[in-house]
C-alpha cells in the first residue's frame, strides 16, 4: 500500500544524512548511546521488564508473610540475610521496605517509564510520520537519566539499613527522621536521589513527546487524524510536565528537612527521648504537594494504556473506534480533572472538611469521562468482527479491569464512605485493579501488538493466549478477594493482623489463597518472558502489516532503520479508523490511501475532499475536517 | 538432606522446562505444517471467544457466591450513629455500581463471543452516534450527582463542630501505642507542650495549668453509650491514624496539628457480646497510617459502658498527679509549681466525681 503515496515526493533534508549514518554505526551508537527513538523505546521496555520482575518478586515475599505468617522462611536467608530473623520470620521493618519498594518500582519504574517510555518513544514518530523525535539527544539523555535513577534505586535494596520503608508516598515525619525507622536513613536519601533523576528523565522525555507531536506530524496528519495512541501519549506528557515538577519541589523540601534542619514538614516532635527543635512545619503540606503529582500520576499510568487499547480494539474488532471525538474529549477531561482531585487521598488527613466536600464533588465528576470511555469500548466491540490476537485479549482484559477497579473508586471518592475504607485493603484492591493491573494489561497489549514492528518477527500467539488467560484469571483471584478483606476493615501495610481480635480468626484462609494466586500469576509471566526473548531471535518473520492495520507505522519496512522510511515520509489523507468501510473491498483502508483512490467507499463529503486532493495534485489536504 | 532436595528440585525444574520447550516447538511446527499460522483467525479464535463468556460466568458467579456465603465474615458490626448512615451509603453505592458492573461485564463477554471473527461477514461501520454518547454522559452524571449529594449531607453532619455537651477525650499516638487522657472533674483537658514531654510525663502535660490537675490517663479508652464523644487527636512523633472499625471512625494523628472526630456509640460492649454471641468480643482501636516497625501492633482496647457504669468507672480513676507524686518531688516535675500543686491535687482527688454534664 505504501508505495502508492510516495508519488508526492517531499524530500526530507535529513534523509541522506540518516542513510549514510547507518554505515558507520557501532555497537555503542546502535544499542547503548543511541539516539534512535525505536532503540530507546526498546531500552525503556527492557529496563521496565527488569523492574517488573523485581517489583513482582518483592511482592511475593510480603505476600508469603501475609498468607502464611507462621511459615518458616529461613530458606530465603541466602538471599535476604539478616532480614530473616533467627526464628525464620520476615523482619517487620523489611516488610515495610518491601511494600514501599514494590509500590515505588511498580508505579514509577514499570508503569511510568516502562509504559510511557516504551510506547511514546517507539510509536510517536512512527505513527505521526516523523524520522525521529524532535531531539534525539534529549531522548537519549532521558533514557540514561532513567538508567542512573534505576541504578541508585536498585542499589538501595542492598544497603545495611535497608531501602526506604515509609510507604511509596514517603510521608514525613516518618520519612524525614532516621530515628523513626532505619529505612529513613541512607535508603531514603537514595530514594530521593533516584526520584530526582527519574523526574529529570520524565521531563526530558515529556518535552520531547510534546514537541514531536506538535511539530513533526507528516503532511496531512492533522490533530483530528491522530491515532488515539498519540493523543493519549501527548496528553500524558503534558500532565507529566505539569505535575512532576511539584513532586520535585516536595522532594527537595523533604531533603532540606532531612539534612539542613529546616521545618517545612516538621513540628512539635518528640522522638528518641528528645524534643526536636523544628516547629511550624506541616506534614499535611507534604501530602498536598505529593498528591498534586500523585493523583495525576495514576492517569499518567493509565492513559497510555487507554490509548493502546483504543488502537488495538479498533484494529482487531475491525471497526472504527466508536466516538473518536468523545474518546479524545474524555482524555482531555480526565487530564484536566486529574489536577483538581488530589485531596481525595486526604479526606481523613485532618484537612478542613469543607475541602473534603469540594474534592469529593470533583472526584466523582471524573467518573463521567471514565464511563464514556468504557461505553465507547463496548460499542466498538458491538457488531465487530473480532480477531483475538493476544494484544486484543489483553485490551479486553483492560476494559474489564478498568470497570471493576473504576467502580470501587466511586465508593472511595465519597468522603463519607471513605472514612471507613481509607487505608484498608479495599483501597489496595481498588488501585491494583484500576491502575496497576489495567495499565499492566495495556502495556502487555502494546507489547504483543507492536512486537512485529519492534523486532521484525512474530511473537507466538498460542503462548500469548495461555499467558493472557492465566494472568487475567490470576489478577482477579489476587485482587478481588481484597475487597472483602477491606470491607471487614483490615488496614493495609500491616505485617500481621494477629494483634487484633477484630482481624484475627477471619480471612487467614483467604489471604493464603491470595498468596497462592499471586505466586501462580507471577509464574505465568515467565511464559511471556520465554515467548518474548525466544521470539526476538527465533520468531516467525513478520509480514509488513500483520494485523491489517491503518496506521503509519505499518507502512515502514519490516525492520525500519534509523529514519524510519527509506524514501520520503508518506502523506496522510484520512483518519486512522477506516475499518470495514461500506463499499471498500478490504476491511481496512490505511491512512496513506487518498480519497481519490477510494470512490467506492467515500461519503459525499469525502468525495469533495477527493476533488480537493486532485486540485492540489494529491498534496494539500484541508486540515479543518475529519 | 536439604541439598538433595535442592538438587532434585533443580533437576525437576529443568526437566519441566525442557518438556515445555519441546511441546512448544512441536506445536509451532504443526501450526506451520497446517498453515494455520497464515490464516487471519485460526481455531484459536473460536476457543478464545468461547472462553470469554465462560470466564464471565465463573467470574460473576464466583463473586455472587462468595459475597453471599461469607457475608458474616466481612460484615463488621456497626456501633455508632453516623456509622449506620455511612454503611447505608456504602450499600446504596454497592447497588448502583454493582448493577453497572454486572451489565457492562455481561456485554463485554457476550459481545466478545457473539462478534468473533468470520471471513464471511464484515463489521458494522459505526463511527459515532451523538445522541447515544450524550445519553451515557448524562445518565452517569445524574446518578453520580445523587450519590455525591447524599454523601455530602452525611459528610457535613459527621464533620460539623462537636456538640457542646460532648466529652473531650484526648488520644495521642506514638511509636507504637496509643495514650488516652480524660479531662477529669472539670471537663477540661489541661494544656500540653511537646517540649515538656519526658519519660514519666509522656503527654507533655503542663501542670501549671489548673485544668490539668484532675486529668487522668487510663490504659484503655472507655466511653459511655449514647453520649457524644469528641476525640482530640494528636501525635507525638510521626503520623498515626486513629481507626475505630466498629464505630466507622478514622482520623489521622498529626504532629503539630491537633485533629478531632466526634461520634456517638450506640452499643455497649456487653450488648455486642450478646448480639454476636461472642462472649470475648472487644472493641479495638488500630493505627491506619504507616508509622514504623510496630505499625501493626498499635492496639488499644476500647470499652463502651452504659452512662451509669461510665460514671462509676470515671469516679474510680485516680488523677495522674495523684499517681505520680514522686515526679513532682524528685523528678522533672520539680519545674512545676510544686507545693501549690500537691495541695490542689489532693483537693481534687477528694472532690473527684464525674462531670455534672453527664
Amino acid at each position: 500500500m505504501s508505495e502508492i503515496k510516495t508519488q508526492n515526493v517531499h524530500i526530507d533534508s535529513h534523509e541522506e544524512h540518516h542513510d549514510d549514518h547507518a554505515h558507520h554505526e557501532t555497537f555503542i551508537s546502535k544499542y547503548i548511546f543511541t539516539t534512535d527513538h525505536k532503540m530507546i523505546g526498546k531500552q525503556f521496555l527492557m529496563t521496565g521488564i527488569f523492574w517488573a520482575l523485581i517489583g513482582g518478586a518483592l511482592s511475593l515475599i510480603f505476600r508469603i508473610q501475609l498468607g502464611f505468617p507462621e511459615a518458616d522462611i529461613s530458606w530465603m536467608r541466602p538471599m535476604l540475610g539478616e532480614w530473616i530473623t533467627p526464628e525464620g520470620r520476615l523482619d517487620p521493618e523489611f516488610y515495610l521496605a518491601l511494600v514501599t519498594m514494590h509500590g515505588t518500582i511498580m508505579v514509577f519504574f514499570v508503569l511510568t517509564a516502562g509504559l510511557s517510555g516504551t510506547f511514546s518513544n517507539f510509536l510517536i514518530p512512527l505513527q505521526i510520520g516523523a524520522r525521529d523525535m524532535a531531539s534525539g539527544f534529549m531522548n537519549m539523555l532521558s533514557y540514561w537519566f532513567f538508567f542512573a535513577s534505576s541504578v541508585v534505586m536498585f542499589s538501595s535494596l542492598f544497603i545495611e539499613t535497608g531501602p526506604a520503608a515509609g510507604g511509596w508516598v514517603v510521608y514525613p515525619p516518618l520519612s524525614a527522621l532516621e530515628q523513626a525507622i532505619p529505612g529513613s536513613g541512607l535508603g531514603m536519601t537514595m530514594w530521593l536521589v533516584a526520584m530526582a533523576l527519574f523526574i529529570v528523565s520524565t521531563l526530558l522525555g515529556g518535552i520531547n513527546y510534546i514537541t514531536t507531536v506538535i511539530n513533526l506530524r507528516t503532511e496531512g496528519m492533522s490533530f483530528s487524524r491522530l491515532p488515539l495512541t498519540i493523543w493519549a501519549f501527548f496528553i500524558t506528557a503534558v500532565i507529566g510536565l505539569l505535575s512532576f515538577p511539584v513532586l520535585f519541589a516536595a522532594a527537595l523540601l523533604l531533603i532540606f528537612d532531612r539534612s539542613f534542619g529546616t521545618a517545612f514538614y516538621l513540628s512539635d516532635i518528640y522522638i528518641g527521648g528528645e524534643a526536636l527543635p523544628q516547629q511550624g512545619g506541616s506534614p499535611v503540606l507534604y501530602q498536598h504537594l505529593f498528591w498534586f503529582l500523585g493523583h495525576p500520576e495514576v492517569y499518567i499510568v493509565i492513559m497510555p494504556a487507554f490509548g493502546i487499547t483504543s488502537e488495538v480494539i479498533s484494529t482487531n474488532a475491525r471497526k472504527p473506534i466508536f466516538g473518536y471525538r468523545a474518546m479524545v474529549g474524555s482524555l482531555l477531561g480526565i487530564a484536566f480533572l486529574s489536577f483538581i482531585v488530589w485531596a481525595h487521598h486526604m479526606f481523613v488527613s485532618g484537612m478542613d472538611p469543607f475541602l473534603g466536600s469540594v474534592f469529593m464533588l470533583l472526584t466523582l465528576v471524573i467518573a463521567v469521562p471514565s464511563a464514556v470511555k468504557v461505553f465507547n469500548y463496548l460499542t466498538t466491540l458491538w457488531k465487530g468482527n473480532i480477531v483475538f490476537t493476544p494484544g486484543m485479549l489483553f485490551s479486553i482484559g483492560l476494559v474489564s479491569l478498568f470497570i471493576s477497579g473504576g467502580l470501587t473508586g466511586i465508593f472511595l471518592g465519597n468522603s463519607a464512605i471513605d472514612i471507613q475504607l481509607h487505608d484498608t485493603y479495599f483501597v489496595v484492591a481498588h488501585f491494583h485493579l484500576v491502575m496497576g493491573s489495567a495499565a499492566f494489561f495495556g502495556m502487555m497489549a502494546g507489547v504483543y501488538h507492536w512486537f512485529p514492528k519492534m523486532f521484525g518477527r512474530m511473537i507466538n500467539a498460542k503462548l500469548g493466549y495461555v499467558h493472557f488467560w492465566l494472568t487475567f484469571a490470576g489478577v482477579y483471584l489476587v485482587f478481588f478477594p481484597m475487597h472483602y478483606i477491606g470491607i471487614a476493615g483490615f488496614p493495609r501495610r500491616y505485617y500481621t493482623w494477629s494483634s487484633f481480635e477484630t482481624f484475627s480468626n477471619i480471612f487467614q484462609d483467604l489471604n493464603a489463597f491470595v498468596t497462592i494466586a499471586a505466586i501462580i500469576t507471577f509464574a505465568a509471566q515467565f511464559i511471556f518472558l520465554f515467548n518474548f526473548f525466544y521470539s526476538i531471535y527465533r520468531g516467525r518473520r513478520a509480514p509488513q502489516n500483520p494485523w491489517h492495520s491503518n496506521t503509519l507505522e505499518w507502512t515502514t519496512p519490516i525492520e525500519p532503520g534509523h529514519g524510519n522510511w527509506p524514501g520520503a515520509i508518506p502523506t496522510v489523507y484520512r483518519w486512522p479508523y477506516d475499518y470495514s468501510k461500506p463499499g471498500a473491498a478490504d476491511d481496512y483502508i490505511p491512512q496513506t490511501v487518498p480519497y481519490s483512490e477510494t470512490p467506492e467507499s467515500n461519503t459525499d463529503f469525502e468525495n469533495e475532499l477527493a476533488a480537493l486532493e486532485k486540485e492540489s495534485g494529491v498534496e494539500e489536504v484541508d486540515e479543518t475536517k475529519e | 538432606m536439604d541439598n538433595t532436595l535442592l538438587i532434585l528440585g533443580a533437576f525437576g525444574a529443568i526437566l519441566i522446562l525442557v518438556i515445555l520447550i519441546t511441546v512448544f516447538r512441536v506445536i509451532t511446527l504443526v501450526d506451520v505444517a497446517k498453515g494455520s499460522d497464515k490464516k487471519r483467525a485460526s481455531g484459536s479464535n473460536f476457543n478464545n471467544a468461547l472462553l470469554m463468556p465462560i470466564f464471565g460466568l465463573l467470574f460473576l458467579g464466583g463473586i455472587f457466591y462468595y459475597s453471599w456465603a461469607s457475608f458474616e465474615d466481612y460484615k463488621l458490626p456497626v456501633a455508632s450513629d453516623h456509622g449506620v448512615k455511612t454503611d447505608e451509603l456504602f450499600w446504596i453505592t454497592m447497588l448502583v455500581t454493582g448493577g453497572v458492573f454486572v451489565i457492562t461485564h455481561i456485554l463485554l463477554f457476550w459481545y466478545s463471543w457473539r462478534y468473533r471473527f468470520s471471513e464471511k461477514k464484515k463489521a458494522l461501520f459505526y463511527p459515532d452516534n451523538t445522541k447515544l454518547e450524550l445519553a451515557w454522559t448524562i445518565v452517569p452524571a445524574i446518578a453520580l450527582t445523587v450519590l455525591i449529594l447524599s454523601g455530602l449531607f452525611v459528610w457535613n453532619d459527621i464533620t460539623a463542630d462537636a456538640p457542646e455537651d460532648a466529652i473531650n477525650i484526648e488520644v495521642m499516638g506514638y511509636q507504637f501505642a496509643w495514650g488516652v487522657r480524660y479531662p477529669g472533674n472539670d471537663g477540661e483537658l489541661g494544656d500540653y507542650n511537646y517540649q515538656l514531654i519526658d519519660n514519666t510525663n509522656s503527654f507533655g502535660v503542663n501542670f501549671n495549668d489548673k485544668a490539668a490537675l484532675d486529668d487522668f490517663m487510663p490504659l484503655k479508652l472507655v466511653i459511655p453509650k449514647d453520649t457524644p464523644i469528641n476525640l482530640n487527636i494528636r501525635a507525638r512523633d510521626v503520623l498515626h491514624s486513629v481507626f475505630l472499625p466498629h464505630f466507622r471512625v478514622k482520623m489521622d494523628a498529626v504532629p503539630g496539628m491537633p485533629t478531632n472526630f466526634h461520634f456517638v456509640a450506640t452499643k455497649t460492649t456487653d450488648e455486642v457480646r450478646s448480639e454476636t454471641k461472642n462472649p470475648d468480643f472487644k472493641y479495638e482501636m488500630a493505627c491506619t497510617e504507616i508509622c514504623g516497625r510496630g505499625h501493626f501492633s498499635m492496639r488499644l482496647e476500647v470499652e463502651v459502658l452504659t452512662k451509669e457504669e461510665y460514671k462509676k468507672w470515671a469516679s474510680e480513676q485516680k488523677t495522674w498527679v495523684n499517681m505520680n507524686q514522686d515526679y513532682f518531688t524528685e523528678g522533672n516535675g520539680k519545674r512545676f509549681e510544686l507545693p501549690k500543686l500537691a495541695e490542689e491535687g489532693q483537693e481534687n482527688e477528694e472532690k473527684l466525681s464525674v462531670n455534672a454534664a453527664l
